[in-house]
């Protein structure tokens, strides 16, 4: 038995959903529409003048073989961001979940670096890490290892994870947070009467009753790798050394706006949207199968 | 539609910014100097506008080079571009290419009525901006070319002769094993990687960077910097490299602040970088050319430039260029230039500020300022070392810089590496090729 409200008429319903509709269209569909567009043309920087190569520009970036590999990168960079950033988030909320006393002082401070805005966080890491001043590289140095981001690809990675996921790791406390808060306590108590001790209630119990939060997490964490780390990534290493953190999105950016090939630009962002359209798509398909609501 | 979008925005906040007073003539000019830089390009700036009642320069800072320019294309898609723009010299294909959007400089000069003597320039800086037929179509503003800093004191403790001959690679070479042995831990550093080890090097080896006279005679040029005087260099620095000689900083001039702490030895770095390293080194330093390889190609022929030169837009109102006209011919002017030359280490764009500034005695009391001035002037420029016309230039930097990144971790040889540059850049030169056909 479905429980339905209906609308008499249509014009009310119409109405109501006119301002979601009307953002959609000026801010996502008529864009999108400009880059499918724009991605059929090579045009010159001041737009004076362009040329229909039809599918010409998706041609030039499949066959670049730094482009594929760009792929790659988008792809370790994105599971090491959401790993990094959700996992030490569900290790604090469930520690903070647990204090009696002063949970609302550890809770500020846990949200505060999501107030750091993503290029900030970026130079904050690489001011860290700087391989003359940094701080962090020079205690590496006095224990023997020599950090140089600039020409290591791997720890070039590994710092641009860390700054990426460092602020995200607020957010998804948040969230964790507020998930611990709504479970149940009398099925803990239940659990604890039983003698399951604290992780087997936390694996068995906890875990499962967090997963509509948690996949919920997955999806918006991947698609800020994908999308919003580019401040990061700009401001810590610009896609290098050689083209290891290189994402897709900052290959957008470069192309379009230091290269000032639009046409190549825009291609790349219809890509783009086909990839993150057919990822939502699969995590709805195949994970949301597994969440408990 | 990003672009048009953050166009109208910075649009937005040009309209928004104090209205000049009365019948003055606003022109707005769009710069990418901060610090020391930016407050001399201010200083210009309100100079002129007190010197006359009839026009009013306003200034902004637009972020970097490639910021600025990027900033000037936004705003001129959206109608609200300045009447001058700033461009790097990398940006200068890009610009010339861009005919109904710029107006060339030879002309506004005309229109305006304002001084202009297109022969009162130097050859060398006025080459890289100058027409096939010979119109100037920028203004050269701040153009330098890379020489050898040496870091006296550094030199002295690794127990090496700071006086001795680093004109060539080969000396240098030795010197670094000396530096070394010395136990410096950097001997030689560089900023600007491409700028100064390729570019640079091609064009004072007089062997070519691109075809078609580096660009210069037309968009189907070819890059040819995988000959075999840059990969013998590239090799050397990679060996070094390799060795802890040479020490790789970054992409930019991040090099600088290793060499100005006094941590380096030697540094490879534009003229430019005089205003920062005098500010800034506690210890004793000079200025040597740029060395080159003895035997390699005609070397030393002469280094080209880098720096920016300033476009006019088109789209504005006739009394406005007037305007535009006499401004950059106060920019020209051999006061100005000479104490500009004298302030940065950029050079002057014009001989009667080169003479004004020997005039006053300023190179007798500051020794090395005018090595920059003779390495580009010495010899007749070739086609190899006119400069460099290339389309889409700043992404093939980036591509350069990321092979060269590949040579100093050993991940490729100098041969592979530059093969692959050519192969990249090329197929970029063919896209800018079909863009503005």
């Amino acid at each position: 038995m479905e429980k339905r409200v209906t609308f008499r008429g249509w014009m009310l319903p119409l109405l109501l959903i006119a301002p979601q509709v009307v953002v959609s269209a000026v801010f996502f569909f008529y864009p999108a529409g400009q880059a499918i567009w724009q991605s059929l043309f090579i045009p010159d920087p001041f737009g004076l003048s362009s040329q229909f190569v039809g599918l010409g520009n998706f041609e030039f970036l499949l066959s670049d073989p730094f482009y594929r590999a760009s792929f790659a990168t988008t792809a370790i960079f994105s599971i090491l961001v959401t790993l990094c950033s959700m996992i030490p988030a569900l290790f604090l909320a469930v520690i903070a979940d647990r204090l009696i006393k002063g949970s609302g002082v550890y809770r500020t401070l846990l949200i505060w670096p999501y107030a750091v805005a993503p290029a900030v966080a970026g130079v904050l890491w690489l001011f860290m890490f700087n391989t003359r001043v940094g701080v962090i590289s020079w205690y590496l140095g006095t224990l023997g290892y020599d950090w140089n981001h600039v020409l290591n690809g791997g720890e070039a990675m590994g710092l641009v994870v860390i700054a990426s996921a460092w602020g995200r790791i607020s957010y998804n406390f948040l969230f964790f947070f507020a998930a611990l808060q709504a479970v149940p306590r009398s099925v803990i108590e239940a659990a604890a009467i039983d003698g399951a001790r604290f992780w087997r209630r936390f694996f068995t119990i906890v875990l499962p009753l967090l997963s509509p939060t948690t996949f919920f997490l997955l999806v918006v964490n991947v698609v800020y790798a994908f999308f919003e780390t580019f401040g990061v990534i700009h401001t810590i290493t610009a896609g290098g050394p050689q083209q290891s953190t290189t994402i897709l999105v900052y290959k957008v950016f470069s192309d379009g706006f230091v290269g000032q090939d639009l046409g190549s630009s825009s291609a790349q962002s219809v890509i783009l949207l086909i990839v993150v359209g057919l990822l939502t798509v699969i995590q709805f398909k195949f994970i949301e199968k597994r969440v408990h609501y | 539609m990003k672009k048009s979008l953050i166009g109208t925005l910075l649009a937005a906040g040009t309209a928004l910014s104090p209205l000049a007073a009365n019948a003055e003539t606003e022109v707005q000019f769009w710069h990418a100097f901060t610090g020391r830089l930016g407050e001399l390009v201010k200083a210009q700036v309100e100079e002129f506008n007190s010197s006359q009642s009839d026009y009013v320069v306003v200034e902004s800072h637009k972020g970097n080079y490639s910021e600025t320019l990027n900033a000037g294309i936004a705003a001129f898609r959206a109608g609200e571009q300045p009447h001058i723009l700033m461009v790097f010299e990398v940006g200068t294909a890009t610009m010339m290419s861009a005919k109904g959007a710029t107006k060339p400089v030879y002309e506004v000069m005309a229109e305006s009525g304002a001084t202009f003597d297109p022969s009162a320039y130097i050859g060398s800086v006025k080459g890289y901006y100058t027409s096939t037929d010979g119109e100037m179509l920028s203004l050269p503003f701040n153009s330098s070319t890379p020489v050898l800093w040496v870091n006296r004191d550094a030199f002295e403790a690794a127990g090496v002769d700071p006086d001795r001959d680093l004109s060539t690679w080969q000396n240098v070479g030795e010197t670094l094993d000396a530096l070394k042995a010395g136990g410096e831990d950097c001997p030689l550093v560089t900023a600007w990687q491409s700028w100064i080890h390729l570019e640079n090097l091609s064009a004072y080896h007089d062997v070519p960077f691109a075809s078609k006279d580096n660009g210069f005679a037309g968009l189907d040029t070819e890059l040819m910097l995988n000959g075999e005087a840059q990969v013998a260099h590239l090799t050397a620095m990679g060996e070094w490299a390799k060795d802890g000689k040479f020490i790789y900083t970054g992409r930019r001039n991040e090099g600088g602040a290793n060499f100005r702490s006094g941590e380096c030895a030697l540094f490879t770095e534009s003229s430019a970088g005089y205003a920062g390293i005098k500010a800034e080194a506690q210890f004793d330093f000079d200025v040597r050319p740029l060395p080159y390889w003895e035997g390699v190609g005609n070397s030393p022929q002469n280094t080209i430039i880098g720096g920016a030169s300033l476009w006019v837009l088109e789209g504005h109102e006739p009394e406005e260029y007037k305007g535009v006209g006499e401004f950059l011919a106060y920019l020209s002017s051999s006061n100005v230039q000479a104490s500009w030359h004298q302030n940065t280490g950029y050079l002057p764009i014009t001989a009667e500020a080169g003479k004004v500034t020997e005039a006053a005695g300023f190179y007798d009391e500051n020794p090395g300022t005018d090595i920059a001035v003779i390495q580009m002037t010495a010899k007749e420029p070739t086609a190899n070392s006119k400069g460099l016309r290339l389309g889409s230039f700043d992404q093939i930097r980036g591509i350069i810089d990321e092979e060269l990144e590949a040579i100093w971790a050993g991940d490729k040889t100098a041969q592979e590496a530059m093969d692959s540059a050519k192969e990249r850049g090329d197929a970029l030169l063919r896209r800018f090729e079909s863009a503005n056909k």
